[in-house]
């Protein structure tokens, strides 16, 4: 009997074995019983009404109580035995459970490490170890057959040419390839310059605000790709950072960049001025302002010349005309005429003394009783030698004599057009004129006899806004400029001979020359065509001018184009050789107006003189 | 296509600017790059395609095998790498050799700046290595031909040009300072380029080395050699890799095949050119002298590089102009004499003073061999010693134009090559400076007159013609005329045709067609911009100038109360 058991005698009387097996106690937590014993009875839990000062009591009471364990399989308390607790401290300290149990036995040396003269074990060597392996047969002989065909190199041959060698010994001309002819080597990087310098002259350093603006713009804009400093030693010069930057955009612009040959231009600029004949050559022109005709007081809008170049005509915006004579800048006459005038012009024929002039919707047939009084007189009668046609012709306008007041002054007839007038410009012989109506009918143009009395439409239809119209000095064309066109009609056979395409936005006037052969228009957005009537419809010539009027055109010298406060002469050699446009001096003398300059201009018929009327009210006289 | 970007690059393949691009681009206007149909045909013939597929097969391989951890393999395939070489694409791209050298300027500043690279990180270790051997023996040739003609120091680095068997090759070298490795660069370009480019350089250097007789791969000069050894018997490192730093000391002349001798430097035989009068011929003789005076121009002279002073820039400058060269033992391999040296002439030093100085040298800033080797002189050296506010650097490519701005130390710097002696004391010098400023002034004032002459002449006219109209409306209103006395008025004929001239000018323009008129004023505008930066940047100068004299004179003044 073991000392041990001695605490539980009642063990083997009263078998109170739990049978629920190894499950969680806490089952059976809500029920009395805490499982069934070997007949199937529950073993009921002991009662326990225990409460805290009980426990307490006994905790300070019963010597045992640190050593009493409550078995949880059948809720009794049990006392540990010196034994139990002796093992639960062995196992507290991680010592084996068993007393006499020695972990440290001595080692005994089954596999020495000295070779012995009798095997281990006793079995008999395999038959595979006297016979070579087919596996690696196999593989030898796949190896083999690899080297055989080439598949494997089992070594490299050396490869003995040294790394560098004499590349270019045998220089061949013949190997240049067509290729080097079509290569174009990339060009250079720049060089730097004074500004590049870590040192540089304090005139290519950058101040404040080029600094800031240096800083603003794109990378891609700038002139140079850093900023300009100055170190006092070559010790504090730093590191340039975007070297690398540098280096890499190069590569790129070497290998990604299109190359192109670019032919320079290296053209001298004077060369690319062209060679005109000097204008000291094509003398004589006008060249000084010499005479101001002063007395109108707003703008001048239109000049006209007497055929023997004595009296000058002059409409204007004060609803007056004046005559002047030429030489002396006197007015010799002041016609106030009611309106504003639009265009004046003297009868080109030298035995007839008589100007047309454009008021409003009339125009008048004003003889200026200048000069010879024989040459006036003959005017008078000729225009009173009318005699009324016996049946009355239905006419687009009306003719209508003068009043005794209109007479005195110089008014010889009326004729009334129903819209108003724009131009009117006469044939060479002096018997017809011409008359622009700002109308879009087919009423635009008008032809007068003044003989006759006796006025026609030429047109069915309209060919669009008639801008000015013009008679051939010496055969029977009619040339009406519309806006971009102008047209050239045969008088005698009454049709359409040429159109004239000006290439212009906008014509606003024209000038033919007096030997009938050029024209010229003037366009309202600065151009100048030039057309050869007998070359081709197109213009020989196309111009910029700055300005946008045309004068007249005697002898040699062909026009004029204008612009605020400037004239400028164009010279017109028709010599035997190809007709040149040489433009020979810049006139300057009227005054800007109103934003307004010169309005017309005109040249003498005798003498190389220029006149030009301005916004300033003037007439100028250059010779 | 990073394969097709290789080829381009080694070929030097290059896009082509079509010349319809809608109707090549398929009707879009968008950024393209084009190259022609022959260029891509040309590289798929090229041999080296093959190589590359090789190789991709290799890394393939390779990789499996560490995949599967054969290790056997592994070895076998390494130890076949296939390896390609670009010889015959050099020999294509540049047939002959002057080709070659002409192309040399990238080549020279890439491998300058590969061999700088940190031996971690971007390319490979033996790249590196290589670059910097191809470029110390292509420095080495120079200094043994001496064909260095210009250095300049700029912010970015330092410019050397060399006139390479009568090509100019220029290339440009960083400060040695570490790299701020930038990540928007793409190395692998760059590594493709140098890869090109060592080859070239090694066929170039190979060929230069020739042409001079010297041994190529170098080798340093058999006494040389002794003297370099460390004389303590030590041994520095192992012979292999001291080889390079030996190389690169630049302080001892190269081994030749042939020993040298002294009847070498024979005579040119001269050959009149046909054509050639005596005039061209002396110039030409007078350029020759010049060129070999230029040449020796530090002969006898030795230099001693303080250890803050760029040591391999100065000695690689001042050997090529014969000057004798060491440094302090303690900085790097192969310096052959010591500071208390009292043979020693020069003494490069880069701080604001020098504690001990010996009697018997000059002390003087680096900037002078610099500045010296643009001049073709030996410059006065007071304007270089230490602590001394350096003369400006000028940039020694730049040749001015007529009309160009000149800054005024190159004026002095011409007239003192042209032998006009400035004189020493600096008073001298700085009337001489007022002068040109002066005349330069002079020049300036006329070229804004010419420019302004045209408005000039025009309103001038108007006045006139103004006056003229005021004195007859004057004399219409008196009608008592009175007759004053007349003055006579001289009329400047210079003037008045000069007027004339540019009336006939402007006439003239108006005549010229468009596509001329735009190309003439295109032109025009041209040389004014330029004129105009000319006059601001003298402005500028006179402005900078005048300041720095308030100032001295304010100094001074303090100084004297």
């Amino acid at each position: 009997p073991c000392p041990a058991l001695t605490p539980l005698p009642s063990a083997p009387l009263q078998d109170i074995r739990n049978t629920v097996g190894n499950i969680p106690m806490e089952w059976y937590q809500d029920f009395p019983h805490i499982g069934y014993n070997l007949e199937g009875k529950r073993i009921y839990k002991p009662i326990r009404n225990k409460d805290e000062l009980d426990m307490f009591l006994e905790k300070m009471e019963n010597p045992d109580y640190w050593r009493t364990v409550q078995d949880k399989m059948t809720g009794a308390d049990i006392k540990l035995t010196d034994e139990q607790v002796d093992l639960v401290h062995r196992l507290q300290k991680g010592q084996f459970g068993d007393v006499h149990f020695n972990p440290y036995e001595p080692a005994v040396d089954f596999f020495t490490h000295e070779v012995m003269i009798h095997p281990v074990t006793n079995r008999p060597a395999d038959k595979r170890s006297f016979i070579p392996s087919l596996i690696e047969k196999e593989k030898v002989s796949k190896l083999v057959h690899a080297i055989k065909m080439g598949w494997i190199k089992p070594r490299k041959p050396k490869d003995d040419t040294p790394t560098y060698y004499d590349l270019w010994a045998h220089e061949d001309p013949n190997s240049i390839l067509g290729r080097h002819k079509m290569h174009v080597p990339a060009p250079k990087m720049k060089l730097p310059g004074h500004e590049e310098s870590y040192n540089p002259p304090p005139e290519y350093l950058l101040s404040e605000e080029e600094k800031l603006a240096w800083e603003q713009q794109e990378p891609a804009e700038r002139k140079l790709n850093f900023v300009p400093q100055q170190y006092r030693c070559l010790r504090a010069v730093p590191a340039y950072s975007r070297f690398i930057h540098e280096r890499f955009e190069r590569c790129l612009d070497l290998y990604l960049c299109p190359r192109q040959r670019k032919m320079r231009v290296n053209v001298d600029p004077e060369d690319l001025i062209p060679k005109l004949p000097k204008p000291r050559d094509l003398q004589p022109f006008p060249t000084t302002q010499a005479l101001v005709y002063r007395g109108h007081t707003s703008l001048v809008r239109c000049l006209s010349i007497s055929p023997s170049g004595q009296w000058l005509v002059s409409g204007s915006d004060d609803c007056t005309v004046r005559f002047w004579e030429v030489c002396t800048a006197r007015c010799m006459k002041t016609l106030p005429v009611g309106g504003v005038v639009k265009s004046v012009a003297w009868n080109p024929n030298p035995t007839i003394c008589l100007v047309a002039i454009c008021v409003e919707q009339s125009v008048l047939l004003v003889n200026p009783c200048l000069g010879d009084k024989l040459l006036y007189g003959a005017t008078d009668q000729l225009l009173e030698s009318y005699v009324a046609p016996e049946e009355e012709r239905v006419q687009p306008v009306q003719w209508v004599m003068a009043t005794m007041e209109e007479h005195s002054k110089g008014v010889r007839l009326v004729i009334q057009h129903s819209k108003a007038v724009k131009q009117v410009t006469w044939h060479g012989k002096g018997d017809y004129f011409a008359s622009v109506v700002s109308d879009n009918s087919n009423m635009q143009v008008l032809i007068h006899q003044t003989s006759k009395r006796w006025s026609q439409n030429p047109f069915r239809k309209s060919k669009g806004l008639v801008q000015c119209v013009l008679f051939h000095p010496i055969r029977p064309y009619f040339f009406v400029a519309t806006q971009r066109y102008v047209r050239v009609y045969n008088l005698l056979k009454q049709e359409l001979t040429k159109k004239l395409m000006t290439n212009c936005k906008w014509v606003s006037s024209m000038a033919i020359h007096p030997g009938g052969d050029n024209i010229i228009c003037g366009s309202y957005d600065s151009k100048l065509a030039w057309f050869d009537l007998d070359l081709s419809t197109r213009p020989y010539q196309l111009l910029r001018a700055c300005g946008v009027t045309l004068g007249g055109t005697p002898g040699r010298l062909e026009g004029g184009s204008q612009s605020p406060a400037l004239t400028c002469l164009l010279h017109h050699s028709d010599l035997l050789q190809n007709p040149l446009l040489v433009p020979v001096k810049v006139l300057k003398g009227h005054v800007l107006t109103l934003d307004l300059g010169v309005l017309d201009v005109l040249f003498h018929p005798t003498q190389p003189w220029v006149f030009s009327s301005g916004a300033d009210g003037t007439v100028r006289l250059y010779t | 296509a990073a394969v097709t970007r290789r080829l381009c690059i080694l070929k030097g393949i290059y896009p082509h600017e079509p010349k319809h691009k809608k109707k090549v681009n398929k009707g879009s206007t968008a950024a393209r790059t084009f190259y022609l149909l022959k260029d891509i045909k040309f590289l798929l013939h090229e041999p080296i395609v093959n190589k590359f597929r090789e190789y991709k097969v290799f890394v393939r391989k390779l990789r499996k095998a560490y995949g599967k951890s054969e290790w056997s393999t592994v070895d076998r395939l390494k130890n076949n790498k296939p390896t390609y070489k670009l010889d015959h694409i050099v020999k294509e791209r540049y047939p002959t050799f002057v080709d070659a050298l002409r192309d040399l300027d990238d080549a020279l500043s890439m491998c300058f700046l590969f061999s700088t690279f940190p031996r971690t990180g971007k390319c490979h270790v033996q790249t590196i290595q290589l670059c910097r051997r191809l470029a110390m023996e292509f420095l080495n040739y120079i200094i043994a031909s001496r064909s260095l003609r210009k250095v300049f120091l700029s912010i970015k680095g330092i410019y050397y040009q060399a006139e390479v068997l009568g090509q100019p090759v220029t290339w440009i070298t960083p400060y040695t300072f570490a790299h701020d490795h930038p990540t928007d660069v793409d190395y692998r370009v760059m590594a493709t380029f140098t890869e090109f480019y060592t080859t070239l350089l090694g066929f170039v250097n190979f060929r230069l080395y020739q042409s001079l007789n010297l041994l190529y791969p170098p080798k340093i000069d058999g006494q040389a050699d002794v003297e370099l050894k460390p004389a303590e018997g030590k041994e520095y490192a192992m012979d292999s890799e001291s080889y390079l730093e030996k190389l690169s000391a630049l302080s001892a002349s190269l081994a030749r095949v042939v020993a040298p001798t002294h009847e070498d430097e024979v005579e040119m035989d001269e050959f009149p050119v046909e054509g050639e009068t005596a005039e061209q011929m002396d110039a030409r003789k007078k350029e020759q002298d010049a060129l070999e005076k230029h040449k020796k121009l530090f002969e006898g002279l030795r230099f001693f590089l303080n250890r803050e002073v760029p040591r391999e820039p100065l000695a690689f400058i001042i050997r090529c102009f014969g000057g004798q060269v060491s440094w302090d033992k303690s900085l790097c391999i192969g310096a052959t004499y010591d500071v208390s040296n009292p043979s020693i002439t020069h003494q490069i030093v880069d701080r604001p003073r020098v504690e001990q100085q010996v009697v018997g040298r000059y002390y003087l800033q680096p900037q002078w061999v610099f500045d010296s080797v643009n001049a073709k002189l030996c410059l006065p050296v007071a304007d270089y010693f230490p602590g001394v506010l350096l003369p400006p650097h000028l940039s020694p490519f730049v040749t001015e134009q007529e009309g160009d701005y000149v800054p005024p130390e190159k004026l002095k710097l011409l007239a003192m090559q042209r032998g006009e002696n400035p004189g020493d004391g600096r008073l001298r010098d700085e009337e001489s400076e007022e002068e040109d400023e002066e005349e330069e002034d002079d020049n300036d004032k006329e070229e804004e007159e010419e420019e302004e002459e045209e408005d000039e002449s025009e309103k001038e006219e108007e006045m006139k013609l103004k006056k003229m109209e005021e004195q007859k409306t004057q004399s219409n209103k008196a009608l008592p005329v009175k007759v004053t006395a007349g003055k006579l008025r001289l009329e400047d004929r210079q003037r008045l045709e000069q007027e004339q001239q540019s009336e006939e000018k402007r006439l003239a323009i108006m005549m010229m067609k468009k596509r001329e008129k735009y190309l003439y004023k295109k032109i025009m505008f041209g040389k004014k911009r330029k004129v105009r930066e000319a006059n601001k940047l003298a402005a500028k100068r006179k402005a900078h100038d005048t300041a720095v004299k308030e100032e001295k004179k304010k100094s001074k003044k303090a100084r004297r109360a």
